[in-house]
């Protein structure tokens, strides 16, 4: 009977792509909201991720995510090395500096000090220069998607497009000169802000005077050296907030989503596309299967038993689900793959797959349930009737 | 026809229907009896409970009081497995509306009642082809319904209704949506194919023009027969 089924479902090309496009719908908006989420999200933490070395960050104990940077004293650094099982401890510069460009305009910069002995926390991947190149005067690198966008030159043609900012152009920092010795290659952060990386002591002089200017301890532990212990003891020592990666990372995530409207509104665009395809997938289905009762009613009637229907009415709704999700997760995949080298923020884990099969699944039964309890309790006798 | 096995016997069948508050008597003790090798036609006016009386027979509908038995098997008191089991093994039905699944083919369409019996679709389509062939259709088995006329719609119909080997057939107008000639026709061929001596179709119809097919005619009205009259002259 299970071709019979797939011949009902086929035979009525409008209903099935009808319900098709629901699930399509569904399963699209259930997988390409939630992945510009998970976009988002990461990304109001890639700046932890791509510092990477350290395995401990230290800051005041007021910080609620990594852009609320509430300074310490530099003292604060030698407090930290003095904690035993600590290997290495180094200061971190992160702050908001307006840069002058070219054309006399302003943008605001990150601007990310680097401990000038080591350059520890500097960029994952140089793409032009060297890290080492910060020794130099007056030198900072930037990141290549601010180097594209927000700090280039305007064209001199009036209709040209802007000139990428590159190596040995200047531009100024809070009224100091600044010369670009590389491009870097960063992960996009939640603000989208260029990214300038320095050595600590010249993002010092770049900051506006302020009587603490240390916004980071990077800390690795001493090998052998169990993380979370030397955290707690750090804060213990310090008094101050540390945090390994993965939690410094979680306490950001938390942030967002406690604080902004980022998650009702992407909640929501996930919830209205769950109910919009369950009602066009359910509708038409329901439909579907009412324009053939008295094709199961005939089948009834020639000795098909409601195991034997409800079978057919789940396969059919197995199949327009699993047709349904394959082609939302392969249109949410080609979304993501021609939108990965814009500004969108769009990540795909596998989490988000079980999700939307979840979600598929959960209408494709709803559809389903509604046509079952039409064909059970359908009399065959309605056969004999005009 | 005295000695010929009775392939329906209906002795004090009643139904009544509930309806809105509102109770409808469909049938009122009907008794009946319908040999194997005949060709019975329920004939009378709407409502007189022609249709609901094959329902009962045809085991797709339990009466309320009394025995309907089919080739010996009271299908009232028979459990819903068996009876389905048994209705898909031993009744074949053919509609006024001829109710083809439209997305099949005529052959998958003959098919099914064999698919329904546990026989594999390849044989299902094999059987199913052969009886197009003896209903005159062996160059339309791949036709969907749509490309075909009323009456060999019917036909198709019919074809489906045989190729299970049931030993009853159930009619409800077969000839009522085909014109005088066509009607004749799927007559002469419901005859032809469907009738031998272990087998028994009811035909309900108002259909006056093909009386003429029949080997008993069951007059009803308001519930009951009121007269039986088979063509060997007994009544």
């Amino acid at each position: 009977m299970n071709y019979i089924a797939l011949k009902m479902l086929m035979g009525d090309r409008g209903k099935y792509l009808g319900i098709v496009m629901g699930l399509t719908f569904a399963s699209l908006i259930m997988t390409q909201q939630p992945a510009i989420f998970v976009g988002l999200m990461m990304r109001s933490y890639s700046f932890v991720t791509d510092v990477g070395l350290p395995d401990i960050w230290v800051m005041d104990p007021k910080v609620q995510f990594v852009d609320d940077i509430k300074p310490l004293q530099d003292t604060k650094l030698f407090r930290v090395r003095g904690v035993s099982g600590v290997d290495w401890a180094m200061p971190m510069y992160k702050g908001m500096i307006k840069a002058r460009l070219a054309d006399g305009t302003f943008q605001t910069c990150n601007v990310i000090g680097l401990d000038d002995a080591t350059l520890i926390g500097g960029p994952p991947v140089m793409l032009e220069g060297r890290l080492e190149d910060l020794r130099r005067a007056d030198s900072v690198i930037v990141d290549i998607d601010g180097a594209r966008d927000k700090l280039a030159r305007p064209s001199k043609d009036p209709a040209g497009k802007p000139v990428p900012l590159k190596v040995g152009d200047t531009l100024e920092l809070n009224d100091r000169r600044a010369v670009v010795v590389g491009i870097a290659k960063t992960t996009r952060t939640f603000q989208s802000q260029p990214v300038v990386y320095t050595t600590y002591s010249r993002a010092t002089l770049y900051a506006p005077r302020e009587r603490k200017l240390l916004s980071f301890v990077l800390v690795k532990a001493r090998p052998g050296q169990e993380v979370h212990a030397l955290t707690r003891r750090i804060r213990e020592t310090t008094g101050l907030a540390a945090y390994t990666q993965a939690e410094f990372e979680e306490l950001t995530v938390n942030y967002f989503l406690k604080n902004t409207g980022i998650p009702i509104n992407f909640g929501m665009s996930v919830t209205l596309g769950f109910i919009v395809g369950a009602a066009i997938a359910g509708q038409t289905f329901y439909n579907f299967t009412l324009e053939n009762i008295r094709q199961f009613g005939v089948l009834k009637a020639m000795g098909a038993g409601n195991g034997t229907l409800l079978g057919m009415i789940l396969l059919q709704a197995t199949l327009v689900g699993m047709v349904g999700y394959g082609l939302g997760v392969g249109l949410t995949s080609l979304f993501g793959w021609s939108m990965r080298n814009t500004i969108l923020a769009f990540k795909f884990p596998w989490q988000l797959l079980v999700f939307s099969g979840l979600g598929v699944t959960l209408i494709c039964v709803f559809s389903a349930l509604l046509s079952i309890r039409k064909v059970i309790k359908l009399e065959p006798a309605i056969v004999f009737k005009g | 026809m005295g000695t010929a096995t009775v392939a329906v016997e209906c002795r004090g069948v009643r139904k009544t229907y509930d309806g809105s508050g509102q109770q409808v008597v469909a049938l009122r003790g009907i008794d009946l009896d319908i040999h194997a090798g005949e060709l019975m036609m329920l004939v009378g006016p709407s409502g007189c409970g022609k249709t609901t009386l094959i329902s009962v027979i045809a085991g797709i509908l339990d009466q309320d009081e009394g025995l309907c038995r089919v080739f010996g098997h009271d299908l009232l008191h028979m459990k819903d497995k068996d009876k389905l089991r048994f209705r898909a093994a031993n009744i074949g039905f053919v509609f006024q509306t001829y109710n083809l699944l439209p997305s099949l083919t005529a052959a998958e369409n003959v098919s099914i009642p064999m698919i329904l019996n546990g026989i594999s679709r390849q044989k299902a389509q094999r059987r199913a082809v052969e009886v197009l062939e003896r209903v005159g259709l062996a160059e339309r088995t791949g036709s969907l319904p749509s490309e075909l006329s009323g009456g060999q719609q019917q036909r198709v119909a019919i074809a489906r209704a045989l190729v299970h080997g049931p030993k009853l057939i159930v009619c409800d107008e077969p000839t009522s949506a085909l014109d005088h000639e066509t009607g004749h026709r799927v007559m002469d061929l419901l005859k032809q194919v469907a009738l031998d001596e272990d087998r028994a179709l009811v035909i309900v119809t108002h259909d006056a023009r093909i009386f003429e097919f029949a080997d008993c005619i069951a007059q009803m009205d308001d519930g009951q027969v009121v007269k039986v009259v088979r063509s060997s002259g007994q009544s």
